[in-house]
């Protein structure tokens, strides 16, 4: 297992610089201009000259490998660079951000996980009953709705009718300090949100896994040998059951990354979600550049997660090293 | 290892690291605040972000920033008063010189005192090239700034430019502080200190800016103590949080305001502004150029519908950059809407309608494209209805979306649906807009507009002080343009605001285009007193 993590990191290094030296060239290929998104409204009524000593000053007008060589030797140097939309060093940007994304992020992926299984359990057991048929309609309508949506609705029914739970925030809007109980308070509908909408494909990989393996000749076996239904449930089928959906958590940790930034958006939370927009569209390449590489990372760590604990599961399948 | 025994770690390192994110998210020392509704806080949902709090980056620089102050300030009917300064500059007789004498006693919020050395500072580091101040085309005319003594600031000109002192609102930063470390990233543009009402209490991004009322403030510590900016980009979920009271006030797109018509608790504000929508008319286009295309489409289009049916009447009928309810307005040069005189334009001048009724004239058709901002509701629903009223005159107009990218390469030849407005002095917007030496200068007279007359005209109005002369000028300006509009001008766009009722003082500025922090009813949200204070 060590090794599988071991020989994963070592491949991960060529995959990120390329990944990031794909961002530079995309975005350089891309028909943002720096500049402009740089000036904002300002832009709009600034002169040429104004424009161009800009662009100097920013220095995007500098040829593309020069200016990923010295971002990606400063970078490994320690220095991340300057973010320009943001107007504050890169390290900064992320350090002040990027622990919010990950609380909501978690969260919502335990809650996703969690939920999905133990109803996916209970609707395998009786395919066809009331459960698995209005959990599974449920499911099905969840995966077509998009998290933005379900946002919206989650406001205007908990905060709006029943009152009970703030509407957007990491803190009551008029205090400015953080304290964890009101983080606590204002993590429960994102959180919910973005778990609610990653809860389907768990619910579904799972109810279809247990019930293919309760007709499986070890779980007939196991019943056979007057086991207890609990344990051929949760020993036999769930575990057999779970496979698929193990590598379900690695595949889902990029859905789950756009899925957070559509669910920052609607609730304010402070996360890393309008920062990556902003460095998309104004092509703010050293805070794009740092972005890619945590979103590339965290899909990698997400693939090696699911691989380690397929491993763990069944051990049949072993780690590829 | 057994599967079992690494099971275990797994879950132990599992739980560990999100035992450490979650510690690592609280802030340490977080005690709680009070909770809500006190009457000495506001909270008011804004849907723009700043990039920066720093004046040398461009924030605060029309006024109103509530962390800084510039030598003068503007008051609720835009008339200039002293703010750092003292009294109004006095302005030499060939209007070159501008003297400042400074306010006594001032300081910064961290204890500093305040003097001309930060007023040459601020100026210098904006005029300097290194500087990101991406509005420094508006300081065009600074020549140089120095200070004599501790108390006393001069500014001189390149050219006499008589709404100079306008631009003097710009907020005044620390020397000690900004001058010490890189002006475009250092920490003074997240973490600014000023001599401003407020001093930033916290600014978490994406979320939201707090305020604490400045108890050194020289104009008194406000009677608001805690302001906040909640930032809600969706305009749903802004009406949405305001209606659960999480809010205290926002701005709202009229239809949303509407929404609040019947809460006695709250009370909507309707701003006037210089925001206006316009088509610009390339003069290099073969049909756009022509003047009679563009006196045809200027009362071909229906621009009370626009204002009833678009804006839900939050709005008004636009003639030029200038506002129908400004003093500067030339009073005459409206264009009722009138489709038969369009349409006898044309005729006369030889636009003879084809058979798909789109005219043509010496095989040319009357057909050109319009350009719109996509995302960008309101100027789809202005650019589609401008094509459908033109389409009534037999001109056909194609409307196209896309980013600025997009329409930018060709602007010269596309109309394109346009915004803008800066209230206060009419050089201001028309200089730019309609200047020909101007023509294509970055996003300056995007229509390559080009009259002598003009020309002359905006040339005399920044020259002079003289209040009659520079009417006089104005006013030809925009006579000019009823006999050639390079522009088709549609609407400006009011603003609305929805806010508790419980506070006094509230009122509105004149509203530029964009929409800064200073815009919207709390634009003085240092001089309100809470209603229930005076019982």
């Amino acid at each position: 297992m060590a090794r599988m993590t071991g020989r994963r990191a070592l491949f991960a290094v060529p995959v990120l610089g390329a990944v990031t030296f794909a961002v530079f060239a995309v975005a350089a290929a891309s028909p943002f201009d720096p500049v402009k998104a740089y000036a904002g409204t300002a832009g709009l009524t600034a002169s040429q000259e104004n424009l161009d000593q800009l662009r100097a000053n920013l220095g995007v007008d500098r040829p593309l490998l020069a200016r990923w060589w010295d971002w990606l030797t400063s970078a490994l140097a320690g220095d991340l660079g300057d973010s320009a939309v943001l107007r504050q060093p890169v390290a900064d940007v992320i350090g002040e951000r990027v622990g919010w994304s990950v609380l909501l992020a978690a969260t919502a992926f335990l809650v996703a996980i969690l939920l999905g299984t133990a109803l996916g359990v209970l609707a395998a057991r009786r395919p066809g009953g009331l459960l698995d048929r209005s959990v599974g309609s449920l499911a099905y309508t969840l995966e077509a709705a998009p998290a933005f949506w379900l946002g919206l609705l989650a406001i205007w029914f908990f905060s709006l009718k029943l009152g009970a739970l703030p509407a957007g925030g990491l803190t009551d809007t008029a205090s400015d300090t953080v304290t964890a109980g009101q983080v606590a308070r204002h993590l429960v509908l994102p959180a919910g949100v973005l778990g609610l909408a990653q809860l389907p494909w768990f619910f579904l990989y799972v109810r279809q896994g247990v019930s293919d393996a309760l007709a499986e000749d070890p779980v007939r076996g196991a019943r056979a040998r007057g086991l207890s239904e609990r344990t051929v449930l949760l020993g036999h089928a769930l575990r057999s059951g779970m496979l698929p959906m193990l590598t379900l958590v690695g595949s889902r940790v990029p859905e789950l990354i756009t899925g957070a930034l559509l669910v920052e958006t609607v609730f304010s939370w402070p996360g890393i979600a309008a920062a990556t927009v902003q460095a998309a569209v104004s092509v703010d390449f050293a805070l794009l550049a740092a972005l890619t590489v945590i979103a590339t990372a965290a899909v990698l760590a997400g693939n090696l997660l699911s691989d380690l604990l397929y491993g763990l599961a069944d051990p049949r399948v072993g780690f590829d090293g | 290892m057994t599967a079992r025994s690494i099971r275990g770690t797994a879950a132990a390192v599992l739980a560990g690291t999100l035992a450490l994110t979650a510690a690592a998210c609280s802030n340490p020392g977080g005690s709680a605040a009070g909770s809500g509704g006190r009457q000495d806080s506001v909270v008011v949902g804004i849907a723009y972000e700043p990039e920066s709090l720093s004046p040398l980056l461009g924030y605060g620089k029309d006024g109103n920033s509530k962390i800084f102050d510039g030598l003068l300030a503007l008051d609720a009917d835009m008339k200039l008063r002293p703010a750092l300064a003292e009294a109004l500059p006095r302005v030499s007789a060939d209007g070159l010189t501008y003297t400042y004498r400074l306010r006594k006693g001032v300081t910064f919020s961290d204890g500093a005192p305040f003097t001309a050395r930060d007023v040459v500072f601020t100026y210098r580091t904006v005029l300097d090239p290194k500087t990101n101040y991406a509005s420094r085309a508006e300081l065009d005319a600074l020549e140089d700034v120095r200070a004599i003594g501790d108390d006393t600031v001069v500014l001189t000109l390149k050219y006499p430019y008589a709404p100079f002192a306008q631009r003097t609102v710009l907020g005044i930063v620390p020397e000690h502080i900004a001058g010490r470390q890189d002006v475009n990233t250092g920490p003074f543009t997240t973490r600014p200190v000023g001599t401003g009402p407020y001093v930033l209490a916290g600014w978490s991004r994406g979320e939201k800016i707090s305020f604490r009322a400045n108890p050194r403030y020289w104009g008194g510590e406000p009677a608001v103590k805690n302001f906040t900016m909640a930032i809600v980009k969706d305009d749903d979920v802004r009406a949405t949080r305001l209606r659960s009271g999480d809010l205290d006030g926002a701005i709202l797109p009229p239809n949303l305001a509407e929404g609040f018509a019947g809460d006695r608790t709250k009370k909507t504000y309707t701003a006037r502004t210089y925001d206006y929508r316009t088509v610009t008319l390339p003069t290099h286009n073969k049909v756009a150029g022509d003047i009679a295309i563009r006196r045809a489409l200027d009362i071909a289009v229906d621009r009370r519908a626009m204002v009833d049916s678009l804006l839900q009447g939050a709005g008004k009928p636009a003639f030029g950059p200038v506002p129908t309810d400004s003093e500067w307005f030339a009073k005459g040069t409206e264009r009722p809407h009138d489709l038969a005189g369009a349409r006898k334009i044309l005729d006369e001048a030889g636009w003879k309608p084809g058979p798909d009724g789109i005219r043509v004239k010496n095989g040319v058709r009357a057909a050109f494209p319009l350009w719109y901002l996509s995302g960008d509701k309101l100027r789809q629903d202005h650019a589609l209805a401008y094509a459908s009223d033109a389409k009534k005159a037999g001109i056909e107009i194609r409307t196209q979306s896309g980013t600025w990218e997009v329409i930018e390469p060709r602007m010269k030849d596309d109309a394109v649906l346009a915004g803008g407005g800066a209230p206060g002095d009419p050089d201001f917007d028309q200089y730019p807009l309609l200047t020909s030496t101007l023509a294509g200068d970055g996003f300056n007279n995007m229509a390559r507009y080009d009259n002598p007359v003009v020309d002359k005209a905006l040339v005399d109005g920044r020259r002079t002080d003289d209040p009659v002369r520079r009417k006089a000028a104005y006013d030809t300006v925009q006579r000019e343009l009823v006999k050639n509009p390079g522009y088709t001008f549609l609407t400006h766009v009011d603003h609305v605001y929805v806010i508790d009722d419980a506070w006094r003082g509230l009122t509105t500025q004149v509203e530029p285009h964009d929409h800064g922090l200073a815009s919207g009813p709390w634009w003085n949200v240092e001089d309100w007193t809470p209603k229930s204070a005076e019982k």
